[in-house]
C-alpha cells in the first residue's frame, strides 16, 4: 500500500531520489565534531522563529499607539503567548550565537575556500539578512531601546554624503521614528525578509549538497573512493548524522529551555531592561546599547572618530568576510594543519571580535575607546596579514584520508 | 580551540556585572513572590497610596484577583476603587493629559517598573524620601534625585531629614521602621509580581520541561552510540 | 563500516524509544500554538455577563443590549400580545420549543422566565441578519397578528415569543441567551448559575 503511493509520487516527482541524493545517500564526512553540530541547530532555530513569529502577529498590533500595550496583551492575556513571546524573543539570540559558532567552524577548517566559495557567500548572505531581520524585528516591541536603537542605526545612513538625509527620511517615512516605520518594518520582517532567509537557506544547503561537506581535517572525502564510488570516508547522513543532531538538538534544547523559562531577560542582554518602557520621543534613555549580537560592529562604528568614516568601517567589517575565500590564498584548508601563525592570527581575531562585542555593551570612556580602536585595528589586520602570509605559508602536511 | 571556550565563558561574568552599571547604592528588597499574603498587602497598599496617579494598565484586575487568591467579591468592595469592571484593565483615575498639566510630567504606568528599574531600586526609592525645601513638594529622593511627586507614605513613614553627618533621622510615622520596611517590600513585591505574572508559571514549567529534555537527551545519546559502532 | 554484529534488538528499541518520546515533545510543543487561539483575558472581560435595569421598560416597547458582541432584545410584552401566542400554534415550524434553542427554563409557551419580559439574542437563525421588531404592523406579514420580528435580509419572520413561522428561509426559533433575575428590576444575562 505505502510502496504503491511512494511509486505513484515517484514517477511523478523525484521524491526518493530527492531524499536518497540529500538524506538517504548524502555521503557525509564521518568525523564531524562538536563544530558540526550548528548547522542543523541553525535550522531549528529558523523553524522555531518562523512559527513563533506567524504567531506572534496573530495578537501583535504594528501601530505606534498599540504595539507596545499588545506585546504585554501577549504576555498576559494570551493564553501561553508568554511562552511564544519568550520562544520568538530567546530565539532571537539562540540564532545568532548559533550562526556565530557556525561561521567561527567555517573560519578554523577554511570551509570557505575553494570549491566552497559560493557556499561561504550564500551563508554570508544568510547572515546579512538576519541582521536586517533582527533589527527590524527589534522595533516592534516599541519599547524605549527599540525606539533609540533604530534612531541611532537609521541615522548611520544619513552619514553618506549628498542623499544621506534625504535617505534617512525615506526609510523611516516621517520626520521621526514614527508609526509609518514600524508599519514598514512589521511588513519586511514578518513577510519580505524571511522569504528572502528561506530562499538563502535552500541555495545555502544546494550549494553544500553540491560540493560535499568539508571536515575538521580539510580533506576532500570525493577523492578517495571504493569501487561503488562511495567516498571510502564517507557515511550515510542518515541515520548517523540523523541521530547525532538529534543529540545535538537534545543538548542544544537543554540550554535553550533553562534561558528561556529561568532567565529570558538573559541579564538584560537578550531583552534589554529599558525595552519594558514605552516608546518616548521625548526621552533618550541613560545608555544606549545594542542587542549583543550587534555590539563588534557597533563597537568599531563607535572607536572611529568620524561619522562617515566610522559608518564606512562597520560595513567593511562585514564586507571583508565577503572576501574572505580569496583573501586566503593557501591550499590547506583546515587550521589542524596549517602554520602557527595562522593559529596565532585566527586566535587574536577571535579575542577581538570577543572584547568588541564587550565594548560595544558598555558606555564609551576615553579608555575604553582606545582599547575599542586598538582591537578594531587588530579585527581588521586578520584579513591583511592572512591575505599576506597565506600566499607562502608553511603548513604541515595534509593527510589523504580523515582522521577519526 | 579548548582555551578558545574557556575564555569565552570566564568572560560572560565581567559582561554581567557591566549591565548592572548603577552607582547609587541599592538596599535588596528580598521579594517573596510565593508570600501571597504580602503581595495582597502590597496591592491594597498600592491601590491606596500610588493608584490615585500611576496606572498599573496592563494588568487586569481580574488575573490580579486570581492570581493572589482574592476572591472576586473580595476584589470588587475591597480593591476596586473606581467603577471599573473585574474584567478591566487598572487603568488610571485621572487623564493623562490633566496629570501632565497639575504635576509637569504624566505620572508614569507602574505595571512594569520593577523590570526597567529593578526590585531593589523600587524598595529603594520607597524608603528613600528625605526633606528638601528647594523641592516642589518638599521632598527629595536618595535614588531618584530631582524626584517630581510628594512623599505619599509620608503618613506611614514619617519624614527623613538629613543630618549634618549625612545620615538621616526619621520621625512621625505611624509605623515603626521594621513594619515601614515591609510594607514598602510589600509594594515592591506586588510590582515584581505586576511586572511579569507569569514568573512562578514559568519557572514551574521550566523544571517539567528540562527535566523531559533530560531523559530525551539521555536515550538520544544511547541511540546514536549504538549507530556509531559501525563507524570505524 | 566495519562488519561486527548489529544488536538490531536493541537499536530498534533505542530508535522507537527516541521517536516515542521525541513525538511527545513534538505534542507538547503544539500545546501553547493551540491554547493561544483560545478566547484571551480581553475576549473573555469583553464577553462577561452583561446586567440590565429593566424597570424604566414600557409595555410594548424593546431594548437593545450588547452581549459577546450580539444585540440581545428585551421586549415588555402585554397581556393581549401573550393571548395572542397561544393562537399561533399552528401556523408555527416548531411551537412547543422542541428544539434545544433555549435553556432549560425558558422552554415554555412564552419562552422566557417571566411571561411579561421576552429576552432574546436578536439574530435570524437564517443567515445572522438582526430582524425588525414591528410593534404595531405586523399584520402586513402575517394576518391577524400585530405584533412580531422581520427579517430584511430574507423574509424570515417570528412570533412575540421569537418562535418562526412556517413558510419562511429561517429553519428555527430565535436563541434565548442564558439569564437570571438578580432582583425584579435587574436581569443578568450571559449568566444563570443558581438560576432556577
Amino acid at each position: 500500500m505505502v510502496k504503491n503511493i511512494i511509486d505513484w509520487i515517484d514517477a511523478r516527482i523525484p521524491m526518493t531520489a530527492t531524499y536518497n541524493r540529500h538524506v538517504g545517500q548524502y555521503a557525509t564526512p564521518k568525523n564531524f565534531n562538536f563544530w558540526y553540530f550548528f548547522g542543523s541547530l541553525a535550522l531549528l532555530v529558523l523553524v522555531n522563529q518562523l512559527l513563533t513569529g506567524i504567531w506572534l502577529t496573530m495578537n501583535y498590533v504594528p501601530t505606534a499607539e498599540g504595539a507596545f500595550a499588545s506585546v504585554e496583551y501577549i504576555m498576559r492575556d494570551v493564553e501561553y503567548g508568554w511562552l511564544l513571546r519568550y520562544m520568538h524573543s530567546t530565539g532571537a539570540s539562540a540564532f545568532f550565537f548559533v550562526i556565530y559558532m557556525h561561521m567561527f567552524r567555517g573560519l578554523i577548517y577554511g570551509s570557505y575556500q575553494k570549491p566552497r566559495e559560493l557556499l561561504w557567500l550564500f551563508g554570508m548572505l544568510i547572515f546579512l539578512v538576519l541582521m536586517a531581520e533582527a533589527f527590524m524585528g527589534y522595533l516592534l516591541p516599541w519599547g524605549q531601546m527599540s525606539y533609540w536603537g533604530a534612531q541611532v542605526i537609521i541615522s548611520l545612513f544619513g552619514a553618506i554624503p549628498i542623499i544621506g538625509d534625504d535617505l534617512t527620511l525615506w526609510i523611516r517615512g516621517d520626520y521621526v521614528i514614527s508609526g509609518a516605520t514600524l508599519n514598514r518594518f512589521f511588513a519586511l520582517h514578518v513577510i519580505a525578509l524571511p522569504l528572502v532567509l528561506v530562499v538563502l537557506v535552500f541555495l545555502h544547503l544546494i550549494a553544500l549538497h553540491e560540493v560535499g561537506s568539508n571536515n575538521p581535517d580539510g580533506v576532500e572525502i570525493k577523492k578517495n573512493k571504493d569501487e561503488n564510488g562511495w567516498p571510502i570516508d564517507g557515511i550515510p547522513f542518515h541515520p548517523y548524522y540523523t541521530v547525532k543532531d538529534i543529540m545535538g538538538v537534545a543538548g542544544f534544547l537543554i540550554v535553550f529551555c533553562y534561558v528561556l523559562f529561568f532567565m529570558p531577560e538573559g541579564g538584560g542582554y537578550f531583552l534589554e531592561k529599558p525595552n519594558f518602557e514605552a516608546a518616548n520621543p521625548m526621552k533618550t534613555p541613560e545608555h544606549i546599547a545594542p542587542v549583543w549580537y550587534f555590539t563588534p560592529f557597533y563597537a568599531i562604528l563607535r572607536a572611529i572618530p568620524d561619522k562617515l568614516v566610522g559608518v564606512i568601517g562597520m560595513g567593511l567589517s562585514i564586507a571583508v568576510l565577503f572576501i574572505l575565500p580569496w583573501l586566503d590564498r593557501c591550499k590547506v584548508k583546515s587550521i589542524r594543519y596549517r602554520s602557527t601563525i595562522h593559529k596565532i592570527n585566527i586566535a587574536q581575531f577571535t579575542v577581538s571580535f570577543i572584547i568588541l562585542g564587550y565594548l560595544g555593551v558598555v558606555p564609551a570612556t576615553p579608555e575604553l575607546t582606545i582599547a575599542a580602536r586598538i582591537f578594531t585595528f587588530t579585527y581588521f589586520a586578520f584579513f591583511v596579514a592572512l591575505w599576506v602570509y597565506s600566499k607562502n605559508e608553511k603548513t604541515k602536511e595534509v593527510p589523504t584520508r580523515v582522521t577519526h | 580551540m579548548k582555551k578558545l571556550l574557556i575564555a569565552l565563558v570566564t568572560l560572560l561574568p565581567s559582561l554581567a556585572m557591566a549591565a548592572s552599571g548603577h552607582n547609587v547604592h541599592l538596599e535588596s528588597a528580598n521579594v517573596d513572590l510565593h508570600d501571597k499574603e504580602s503581595l495582597v498587602r502590597g496591592l491594597d497598599l498600592f491601590q491606596q497610596y500610588c493608584s490615585g496617579c500611576h496606572s498599573t494598565q496592563y494588568q487586569r484586575y481580574e488575573r490580579v484577583a486570581t492570581d493572589l487568591g482574592i476572591s472576586t467579591d473580595d476584589m470588587r468592595s475591597k480593591y476596586i476603587l473606581n467603577n471599573a469592571k473585574i474584567g478591566d484593565l487598572m487603568e488610571n483615575a485621572i487623564p493623562t493629559a490633566d496629570a501632565a498639566k497639575w504635576f509637569g510630567a504624566a505620572p508614569p504606568d507602574l505595571t512594569l517598573v520593577a523590570r526597567v528599574r529593578g526590585e531593589d531600586w523600587v524598595y529603594s526609592y520607597l524608603k528613600g524620601f528625605y526633606a528638601d525645601e528647594t523641592r516642589p513638594f518638599g521632598v527629595n529622593n536618595t535614588v531618584f534625585p530631582l524626584v517630581g511627586m510628594p512623599h505619599v507614605l509620608q503618613d506611614l513613614q514619617g519624614l527623613a531629614v538629613k543630618q549634618e553627618d549625612d545620615t538621616f533621622v526619621t520621625t512621625g510615622g505611624k509605623l515603626t521602621a521594621e513594619e515601614y520596611d515591609q510594607a514598602v517590600r510589600d509594594i515592591t513585591g506586588f510590582l515584581v509580581y505586576s511586572a511579569e505574572p507569569v514568573q512562578l508559571e514559568r519557572k514551574a514549567l521550566g523544571m517539567w520541561v528540562l527535566g523531559f529534555l533530560f531523559i530525551f537527551f539521555i536515550i538520544a545519546y544511547l541511540l546514536k552510540k549504538e549507530y556509531w559502532k559501525d563507524v570505524h | 563500516m566495519s562488519n561486527a554484529p548489529v544488536d538490531t534488538g536493541r537499536r530498534r528499541f533505542l530508535t522507537a524509544a527516541t521517536a516515542v518520546v521525541g513525538g511527545a515533545g513534538a505534542v507538547a510543543v503544539a500545546v501553547p500554538f493551540i491554547k493561544s487561539w483560545n478566547p484571551s483575558a480581553k475576549a473573555k472581560a469583553a464577553g462577561a455577563p452583561v446586567e440590565v435595569n429593566i424597570s424604566k421598560v414600557e409595555p410594548g416597547q424593546l431594548i437593545r443590549v450588547e452581549w459577546r458582541g450580539k444585540p440581545v432584545w428585551v421586549v415588555r410584552r402585554t397581556e393581549a400580545v401573550l393571548e395572542n401566542l397561544k393562537s399561533l400554534d399552528g401556523q408555527l415550524r416548531d411551537p412547543a420549543s422542541e428544539e434545544m434553542q433555549q435553556p432549560e427554563y425558558a422552554t415554555n409557551p412564552a419562552r422566557s422566565i417571566k411571561p411579561e419580559f421576552f429576552i432574546a439574542v436578536g439574530i435570524c437563525t437564517h443567515l445572522g441578519c438582526s430582524p425588525t421588531y414591528l410593534p404595531d404592523s405586523f399584520g402586513e406579514q402575517v394576518e391577524g397578528v400585530t405584533s412580531g420580528f422581520f427579517c430584511p435580509c430574507h423574509g424570515s419572520k417570528f412570533d412575540m415569543a421569537g418562535r418562526v413561522f412556517q413558510g419562511v428561509p429561517a429553519p428555527l426559533n430565535l436563541v434565548i441567551p442564558p439569564h437570571k433575575y438578580v432582583d425584579d428590576a435587574t436581569v443578568l444575562i450571559g449568566e444563570d448559575t443558581g438560576a432556577a
